[in-house]
């Protein structure tokens, strides 16, 4: 973990307030497997005050860059929206637990479900697995056509079934329907997006090697602050908990209460 | 002798510098960025007879130049500190100051007796002003009378030093810290933060779990300062001061309003090595206005000790 003033290369628009930034540094040279995060101070002063934590969508170690994706909606992302190429910002990380990429053997067909702007690390990860010899598949859902990103980079390393809620674009309905309506078979599940999106998926497939990532408000980001607690699921006194930042943000499926 | 050293009772400190309780958990995560040696000293996460979960999430929310907690006192209870969580210190020369909190006086006199023996700790700080507990905590640091019982009650427990750290949400901090130092306290320990509560627009309810947190941040920094600033004047207890400190002009504001010791919070979790920059530009500001020592800065009627 690196605490840098990393150079922005890019950051633009390229759906409905969801932006792509490019950053440049050394620490891009510790990111070791995809699903960890960022922790970005989007501000020198003290307003916003807390860092904002933003998964890693991409990495290329030689050039020293990785892209961001995120979505301009609150005080501190907004102000990000804002920052020009050469512009630096503060980073701390790269933070937490990615995704168990070592466990998938090659020839595995693996399934990664996405929701919103839980899809960026994803794209990591497609592209990790496919290295390692693994069939991806990939469901990815939004709201609307016009916050729909990335289904063209998910082409190119498998199958893409893209859906909406309102059916503006693609498959009508959550991404849970296409699976079915697809009749989609996978050896292990890999899922990052909204909370509601993960339990429905943990209820249709309570038995399924693979993984979550959660989003969650953080302090600190290292595992100091305990804002960012969650339940196990097997407690029974409710005494247990694991720290999304630094336990997680990825867990094994079916560990922690969603 | 340095410029920045200060002794304390129980707390020999290499410069004025130490992260406040519940910012800086046991050490554990910080420790690994850092040499936890070069801290004046560390106060450790609030510790409780028994485990506690805390409140359920949210448990931060952010406002202007501040934040809210209610993280509930989370910590793995009595036991496992001592067993799990000191021994880290073993190898580290930094003087550990014991956050201790509960629901009861005999909750608070189990803690500090238990902590006391251990001979790791430098110092106790009396948890009696924690806004995010339901019961008890909170109680005891706006009653007087309550707090000098507690006070008095923990001393006769304890082989070391007792700091009680105030609530700021009290009408008059004064009438409170003159009350501890007459029960026996050994220093003293402020702010801790004020209750406040941030509205969810879209639920039209509290947006933390627990409704009410601790708000701090650099928001707090001039309350922190009146009270630090009218504590100094009316006891002759040294005292810790803390509350929005995140910057080397903010330890300087501090010290000359009438703090002996500087304690940072919310700024570690912002910048985990905030402790470590802020203690090597403290030096290296005193170095540079060739000052000898760090409390010849302050004014004289403030250089009570």
């Amino acid at each position: 973990m690196k605490k840098e003033d990393m150079i922005v290369r890019d950051n633009r628009e390229i759906a409905q307030d969801i932006y792509e930034m490019v950053l440049e540094g050394n620490l891009v040279g510790e990111v070791e497997r995809p699903g960890e995060f960022l922790h970005i101070n989007t501000s020198r002063h003290s307003v916003p005050l807390l860092r904002r934590p933003i998964s890693i969508c991409n990495t290329d170690k030689q050039k020293r860059q990785l892209t961001i994706l995120y979505r301009a909606e609150g005080q501190g992302t907004r102000l990000l929206s804002t920052y020009s190429t050469n512009d630096t910002v503060d980073v701390l990380g790269p933070l937490g637990n990615g995704f168990p990429v070592g466990d998938v053997s090659s020839g595995e067909t693996v399934l990664l479900v996405g929701g919103g702007i839980g899809v960026p690390p994803l794209y990591d990860l497609a592209t990790v697995l496919r290295e390692q010899g693994a069939t991806v598949i990939t469901v990815l859902g939004f709201s609307n056509k016009n916050v729909v990103f990335y289904e063209n980079h998910f082409q190119k390393l498998g199958d893409v079934y893209v859906s909406t809620i309102d059916g503006s674009f693609g498959y009508s309905g959550f991404v849970t329907d296409v699976i079915d309506q697809k009749k989609l078979s996978f050896d292990r599940l890999f899922a990052c997006g909204p909370v509601p999106m993960l339990r429905a998926l943990e209820d249709k497939y309570p038995n399924v090697k693979g993984s979550l990532s959660l989003e969650e408000r953080m302090g600190c980001g290292i595992g100091v602050c305990l804002a960012c607690v969650c339940h196990t699921q097997n407690d029974p006194d409710g005494s247990d908990y694991r720290k999304v930042c630094s336990d997680g943000p990825v867990f094994p499926w079916g560990e922690v209460v969603l | 002798m340095s410029r920045v050293n200060i002794d304390l009772p129980g707390l020999s400190m290499k410069n004025p510098i130490m992260p406040a309780s519940g910012c800086f958990g046991f050490g554990e995560e910080i420790g690994k960025l850092y040499d936890l040696n070069e801290l004046g000293a560390i106060a450790l996460k609030a510790t409780t007879p028994q485990p506690r979960y805390g409140n359920e999430t949210p448990r931060v929310a952010e406002t202007a130049s501040g934040m809210l907690n209610a993280i509930g006192l989370q910590n793995p209870g009595l036991e496992k500190v001592i067993t799990e969580q000191l021994s880290r210190f073993d190898t580290i020369e930094t003087p550990l100051l014991a956050n201790i909190a509960g629901t009861t006086m005999e909750d608070y006199e189990e803690v500090a007796e238990a902590l006391s023996k251990t001979g790791k700790i430098g110092a106790l700080e009396l948890n009696i002003s924690c806004p995010n507990v339901k019961e008890g905590g909170i109680a005891f640091g706006t009653d007087p009378q309550l707090a000098a019982e507690l006070t008095k009650r923990v001393k006769a427990v304890s082989n070391i030093p007792v700091y009680v750290k105030l609530s700021p949400n009290v009408t008059d901090i004064t009438v409170i810290a003159k009350a501890v130092e007459r029960a026996g306290a050994d220093g003293l320990s402020l702010i801790n933060t004020l209750s406040g509560m941030k509205m969810d627009r879209n639920t039209g309810k509290p947006l933390l779990a627990n409704s009410v947190g601790g708000l701090s941040g650099p928001a707090i920094k001039p309350i922190a300062i009146r009270m630090i600033h009218e504590v100094r004047h009316q006891t002759e207890l040294p005292i810790i001061g803390m509350g929005g400190v995140s910057t080397l002009d903010d330890i300087l504001d501090f010290i000359i309003a009438g703090a002996d010791a500087v304690a940072v919070g919310t700024a570690n979790f912002i910048n985990p090595f905030v402790c470590l920059e802020l203690s090597q530009a403290l030096e290296q500001s005193l170095e540079r206005q060739q000052i000898n020592h760090l409390y010849d800065i302050r004014p004289k009627e403030v250089h009570l000790r």
